[in-house]
């Protein structure tokens, strides 16, 4: 057993530097593959002594007391997740120190500790049966309230199963001891010379009434007189052992078990769980650092190098450094998902990187440099740039990781890999131009034009430069698909006054803006009469448009002009998607 | 007076004077606020690209202020006519609407259509008055010349949004009138900012913008005026980052129209947030009329 334990420890022990190895070696940023691993290793322990010996240190302490110990972050959230994580936590954090670690803790600091004395032996189970309650709730969040965009993977239900499976494991062994007959008398033997059958009878018979040892020869009730000369010779017990009905959750389970007892120990039944509890254990522990337990010590990790870091001023090389970690930070709560600003749009395009919670399980992929898809990385992408950076799931999040930062950087990575992003054509590139010195400066115009040509490449037209083209309508299908909205099928009732294009702040922005823009608002429209879908797609005109309704509000024809080009963005779109989805 | 407060995606992550001012004036006035902390994005960048995904944004928010009985108030532009759009489209579209709420169900949400989308200088104008909030101005501005931006979203397309006349628009006008301060005339003043164009061509945006910024300044504007975190930002923000690159004879600050209000108000300038603005609005105090430097302009 002890080789086992040092085993479990050696792997925990190694997983944890393995871990840690990680965070130094991996890279997100784009400016920092270039820095090397002793630099970034220099970097952090510079960064965390300097912290350490200034005023920062209160704003750890107090980050340490209501982030960490406290999870006010999470309590602001939702106060039955914060309940039950707390119920969780609490109750395992104690357990693990009462409890499993007893011999070095809790007898250092009560001389008198006794696993079966009160208060320990009611604390015991008090705190199993917190954990319990934490975990019941968590399964009735998970799998019965319906939380909208709340996604549970295998590492969630891992952390559910191991955690339950070592808390009702000890339950089931503190049962099942408690009606060992066997165990009985081997504790008589250690510590009891009795010699006298009628006295071990008597003390017997006072157990089998009132500790719920089940003998399977004798049964109560029994005579006073037996029973007086029993708890007589108990005195000598009572010192280690109180009355089990303390240890609750063990108590009702000996009482369940009790018909069966006999049996149970006949099989040898305690000292089987004590295997299975123990080694649950330990199985638990050496697995950690590769689970969502691991989060026990990056999260409050992360909650305080993102309260003492600041921003722009930290150095680049612990930016990086923070950044991986974080993603080990990550718990898979769920609680970005539920109030990132456009994780609804998850419902009408099934891209499950759309949510935070699952953009990072994808980041963890990258930066642990797995070979991924093409299709992969162009979920990733868009469910990346699918992003208003309102800022949200950074501030929400329990664990204190600064999301919205990781995603500008994944952004400019996954940009520069040169797949097409149609979603850069569009205002939530806002934030992206507001922080240009901040990205790939020299990129940065190449993703806007890498999705305009993909989206050109597919309109044969746009490539003849003389088109002559039959007057009969071409695509029948496409006029049709233009009814999203109610405005948009008004294109039939274009007369070509060119009211629109003569309004087109845009168009007045060139001298020469056919040259420019493609065809202008006007002829659009007509190629949308005459269902000419690769003209109508293929205009820079459509991507130029500023949707001010200019041309719209001025239409004396009633045309939906910017709805229209709302539209034809769309199809435009949804026409290469299809012409390269394999 | 009760409005579900609808802050948007901007506002919060780099224009928090904008609702710190917004709550400030209102307080004063007596509009009380309600905060839906599940509201998400109005679906305004996501029409470009998918239409669903827009409106289905849009009327999850609706169907939120829809169950607390409220009606929204939205401090953007483009928020506001997006909710609008989105409003008009499935009021409709019965199928459009069916097949919204069959995805909104699923998290026990139901459009139906019943709550009112109005813009805050909607609900200034309208449901406060410039009569109420004319009380409440302790400080007129003397001599200050505003060019007020009205915002593309919020006039356009008027069949949608039925905010005020789309050619010849007054509320705003006349919202920053009852401060003291002077709406002047200027040739573009209902041409968009060119904020939705920033970070997919930045050429082009920089261009309108500074067609305005110029044409302001050449009508004599002392500052720009706006209610719209899009164009806010494009004439702070934007203004100065394409001031940093060396090439500008056209400085011209703006300001939010609650920070403009809230200042003649007397409302303190912290809760108003100038100091939060990139291009600074020193001197703007001094066109108050207690100042003597104000009251000599006057002579």
């Amino acid at each position: 057993m002890l080789i086992i334990t040092y085993f479990a420890l050696a792997v925990f022990g190694l997983g944890v530097a393995y871990k840690v190895s990680t965070w130094f070696r991996y890279y997100i940023d784009i400016n920092t593959g270039e820095i090397s691993l002793s630099t970034r290793i220099f970097a952090a322990i510079k960064g965390m002594i300097s912290t350490l010996f200034s005023m920062k240190i209160f704003t750890l302490l107090k980050v340490f007391i209501l982030d960490v110990l406290l999870q006010v972050r999470t309590l602001r959230e939702d106060f039955l997740r914060w309940f039950m994580h707390i119920c969780i936590y609490v109750g395992f954090m104690l357990l693990l120190l009462m409890h499993a670690l007893d011999k070095s803790i809790t007898s250092e600091l009560f001389p008198d500790y006794f696993s079966t004395i009160n208060p320990f032996m009611f604390l015991r189970d008090l705190f199993g049966v917190l954990v319990i309650l934490g975990l019941l709730i968590a399964v009735y969040r998970r799998f019965f309230l319906r939380i909208p965009r709340l996604m549970t993977n295998s590492a969630d239900n891992y952390a559910i199963i191991i955690v339950a499976v070592i808390i009702f494991s000890g339950i089931i062994l503190e049962g099942t001891k408690i009606t060992s007959h066997s165990k009985f008398q081997q504790m008589v033997e250690d510590y009891y010379q009795l010699d006298d059958q009628e006295e071990l009878k008597s003390l017997e018979a006072y157990w089998i009434t009132n500790y719920g040892v089940i003998s399977p020869d004798l049964k109560g009730p029994f005579k006073a007189n037996i029973l007086a000369l029993g708890e007589e010779l108990n005195e000598g017990c009572v010192e280690c052992h109180s009355r089990p009905k303390w240890a609750f959750a063990g108590y009702g389970f000996a009482k369940i078990i009790s018909p069966v007892a006999p049996v149970l120990d006949k099989f040898n039944a305690p000292v089987l769980l004590w295997y299975i509890h123990f080694l649950v254990c330990l199985l638990g522990l050496a697995y950690l650092p590769f689970s969502k337990m691991f989060h026990i010590f990056s999260s409050p990790l992360s909650l305080l190098t993102n309260a003492a870091m600041d921003g722009e001023k930290s150095d680049p090389a612990n930016i990086a450094t923070r950044q991986i970690m974080e993603l080990d930070a990550c718990t898979h709560c769920g609680t970005c998902n539920s109030r990132c600003s456009v994780a609804v749009a998850y419902e009408a395009i099934p891209n499950m990187n759309i949510l935070p919670s699952e953009k990072i399980s994808s980041v963890k992929k990258l930066a642990a440099g797995k070979i991924l898809s093409y299709k992969e990385l162009r979920d990733i992408q868009e469910g990346i740039y699918l992003c208003t950076n309102c800022n949200r799931c950074t501030v929400v999040c329990p664990v204190g990781i600064n999301l919205q930062d990781l995603w500008f950087n994944v952004r400019e990575v996954l940009l520069k890999k040169g797949y097409p992003e149609f979603f850069a054509l569009s205002p939530l590139s806002f934030y992206r131009g507001l922080r240009k010195k901040d990205g790939a400066q020299k990129d940065y115009q190449k993703p806007l034009g890498l999705a305009r040509s993909a989206i050109v490449s597919k309109c044969e037209l746009m490539g003849i430069p003389d088109k002559s083209l039959p007057l009969a309508p071409t695509d029948g299908k496409f006029q049709n698909n233009l009814g999203l909205s109610v405005q948009a099928n008004t294109f039939s009732a274009c007369f070509g006054c060119e009211t629109c294009t003569t309004a087109c702040p845009v168009v007045a922005n060139y001298e020469n803006p056919k040259e420019v823009l493609g065809l202008l608002p006007h002829q659009i429209m007509h190629a949308a009469g005459l269902g000419i879908q690769d003209l109508a797609f293929g205009s820079n005109m459509l991507w130029d448009c500023l949707t001010c309704y200019q041309c719209q509000e001025r239409c004396p024809q009633g045309v939906g002009i910017t709805d229209i080009l709302y539209e034809l963005k769309n199809l435009a779109v949804k026409n290469v998607k299809d012409k390269t989805s394999v | 007076m009760k409005f579900a407060l609808f802050i948007g995606c901007n506002i919060p992550a780099r224009l928090e004077q904008y609702e710190s001012s917004a709550r400030a004036i209102l307080n004063k006035l007596g509009v009380k606020l309600a905060d839906i902390k599940e509201f998400n994005c109005c679906g305004y960048p996501l029409q470009n690209i998918d239409f669903k995904a827009f409106v289905l944004a849009s009327a999850r928010n609706l169907a939120l202020a829809e169950k607390r009985n409220l009606n929204v108030m939205a401090l953007c532009k483009c928020c506001f006519g997006s909710l609008k759009k989105a409003d008009f489209l499935m009021k409709e579209n019965a199928s459009l609407k069916k097949e919204i709420n069959a995805i909104l169900e699923k998290e026990g949400l139901k459009y139906e259509g019943n709550a009112e989308i109005k813009h805050l200088l909607y609900v200034l104008y309208h449901d406060v008055s410039v009569l109420h909030i004319e009380k409440k101005v302790i400080r007129p501005f003397i001599d200050l010349n505003i060019a007020t931006h009205y915002g593309c979203h919020v006039l356009r397309p008027s069949k949608v949004v039925q905010f005020d006349n789309p050619v010849s628009p007054s509320i705003f006008d006349k919202l920053v009138e009852v401060t003291g301060a002077n709406s002047i005339d200027w040739p573009t003043k209902l041409e968009c900012c060119g904020a939705p164009l920033w970070g997919v061509n930045d050429d082009l945006s920089r261009d309108l913008t500074e067609k305005k910024l110029r044409d302001g300044k050449k009508s004599g504007a002392d500052y720009l005026c706006t209610a719209c975190p899009y164009c806010q930002i494009q004439f702070d923000t934007v203004q100065s980052m394409i001031a940093a690159k060396g090439d500008d004879n056209f400085q011209l600050p703006s300001l939010l129209y609650p920070q403009l209000l809230g200042l003649s108000m007397g409302i303190d300038k912290k809760s108003l947030g100038l100091q939060m603005n990139r291009l600074s609005l020193g001197g703007i105090e001094d066109f108050f009329g207690s100042d003597g430097k104000a009251d000599l302009k006057e002579f």
